[in-house]
């Protein structure tokens, strides 16, 4: 089963690079897919047409329901004063938006993916005194709030030191496999993704040059 | 201490200023946590400014109650100032800055041609809490009412989209809906509170009480409440020095601020050291 269709997109940013042409892929059920490529390919505008962020594309998209999305940081967090508890609940705003408050099975979710992830007994912190491996681990925790099948990650690994990068893969992982969480990421830590991917997407400007199985890829599919 | 409390509260004038205050205080302390949070500090100066222009303009054309045209113009400049500073082509502080003195330098300009610069536009300037109309305290009221229930309606909602815009975006929250919002509210608080503060000064309690507690607190709910705490007790405090001392409210409670966020900053670093 396909929780991810997309059929011929094509998207620009009013005359920027990133333009997207003709993309068709899938991302199957149980499935870790990355996509992989160079600045300004066009993988974070891929993710956020996906998303539903990036308005005016053609083609079309038929997409999960509730994806839980770990975006890219923001220089408002670095230094915002809000506990690890506050930003995991928050993930679960879209399953009941019409409620005023937190509800108990909501606030049960949150206190369930922190034990999970083992962030429950640091819940009070500031997520701002956090590293950066903690902070990814937070806002993989508000993903899963946010979804039960399928969490889309820009580059978590971003900025973090490899043994680090290494962790975060391995809780990926894990996820996927006690949790049956699908995974799509974008990466550009291609040699590290490819040992826990399913599946490697490459864009080179724009354009898929390469869908299949990370050993194609390493044979040189692709380049 | 409390001879003197007495004395103050027996006054009429005094118990509407308190009333209004408080309110006002509390609202401006609220969606300053925002507004902070989303490096839109300047806002506030920005949309007083504004106001002051319209203001002097409408009085000009002798409106009776100026408020009412003032704020939906506010409001109008708050939402199309936080518009540009989410895509614009000229930077946010930039474009406050380009407005606000645009705008103060209007009202002035305004002001010349008519009155000249008498009291009224002096209590514009400075604030005159202690020489509010009924009107002006029933407006003030119901509106610091609609502030506070909104706020605590969209509470969750301000959180994620302040927090992170683009994972708000993605769980399907409207996120320009809610920087609407608080542009809308903003203006409101800024105009009703000009009466109170003045436009020089109104700023300052939408700012000082947020970067205050942030000082200390960690966590957005209790940044939110002890901002509120804060806010109304400056205003208290201010009042009364204003009143003992004879010395400018809106002034008076812009230091009471200045000096509990010197103190709230002391605390920090003999916690964080």
């Amino acid at each position: 089963m396909d929780l991810i269709q997309v059929k011929d997109l094509c998207f620009s940013y009013s005359g920027e690079k990133g333009t997207l042409k003709h993309i068709s892929l899938n991302v199957k059920k149980g499935n870790f897919v990355t996509i992989v490529g160079e600045n300004g390919s066009g993988k974070s505008s891929l993710i956020k047409c996906i998303l539903g962020l990036n308005k005016g594309y053609t083609g079309e998209i038929i997409k999960e329901e509730h994806i839980g999305y770990l975006p890219q940081k923001t220089e408002i967090q670095t230094n915002f004063p809000a506990s690890i508890e506050e930003v995991v609940l928050s993930g679960t705003i879209s399953n009941n938006p019409r409620s005023i408050f937190y509800k108990k099975e909501d606030k049960e979710r949150a206190k369930n993916t922190m034990k999970k992830l083992g962030i429950y007994d640091i819940r009070k912190k500031c997520f701002a005194d956090l590293s950066g491996g903690q902070q990814q681990r937070v806002l993989i925790a508000r993903s899963l709030c946010a979804t039960k099948s399928l969490i889309v990650l820009d580059e978590p690994t971003n900025g973090l030191d490899p043994n680090i990068a290494k962790q975060i893969y391995e809780l990926l992982d894990k996820l996927k496999k006690e949790e049956d969480i699908t995974i799509l990421m974008v990466s550009h830590d291609i040699d590290r993704a490819l040992n826990y991917a399913d599946k490697v997407i490459e864009l080179i400007n724009g354009e898929i040059t390469f869908d299949g199985i990370p050993a194609n890829y390493k044979l040189g599919g692709a380049k | 201490m409390i001879q003197t409390v007495i004395e103050m509260m027996s006054h009429v004038f005094i118990q509407r200023a308190i009333l209004v205050g408080v309110l006002i205080s509390l609202c401006a302390a609220l969606l300053g946590v925002n507004l902070v949070l989303k490096r839109y500090s300047m806002i506030g100066d920005g949309l007083s400014h504004v106001g002051f222009g319209v203001l002097t303009i409408a009085t000009a054309f002798g409106a009776t109650s100026p408020l009412y045209i003032a704020i939906p113009c506010v409001a109008l400049s708050a939402i199309i100032l936080l518009k540009i500073g989410n895509n614009g082509k000229i930077k946010s502080d930039s474009s406050i800055a380009l407005i606000s003195s645009s705008a103060l330098a209007i009202g002035v300009a305004v002001t010349s041609l008519t009155t000249g610069m008498n009291t009224d536009v002096c209590n514009f300037m400075f604030g005159s809490i202690l020489a509010m109309s009924q009107g002006d305290v029933i407006l003030s009221v119901i509106s610091s009412i609609i502030i506070i229930i909104l706020f605590i309606v969209y509470y969750r909602k301000l959180f994620v989209v302040t927090f992170d815009e683009n994972f708000a975006k993605a769980s399907g929250l409207k996120a320009n809906r809610y920087t609407n919002i608080i542009a809308v509210l903003t203006a409101l608080i800024i105009v009703i509170g000009m009466r109170m503060m003045g436009v020089m000064l109104i700023s300052s309690i939408i700012i000082f009480p947020a970067i205050s507690s942030m000082r200390i607190f960690k966590n957005f709910k209790k940044v939110v409440v002890s901002s509120g705490i804060i806010s109304i007790v400056s205003f208290l405090i201010g009042i009364y020095l204003a009143y003992l001392y004879n010395i400018s409210t809106g002034a008076m409670i812009v230091i009471v601020n200045l000096v509990l966020f010197i103190l709230f900053s002391i605390i920090d670093k003999i916690i964080h050291d």
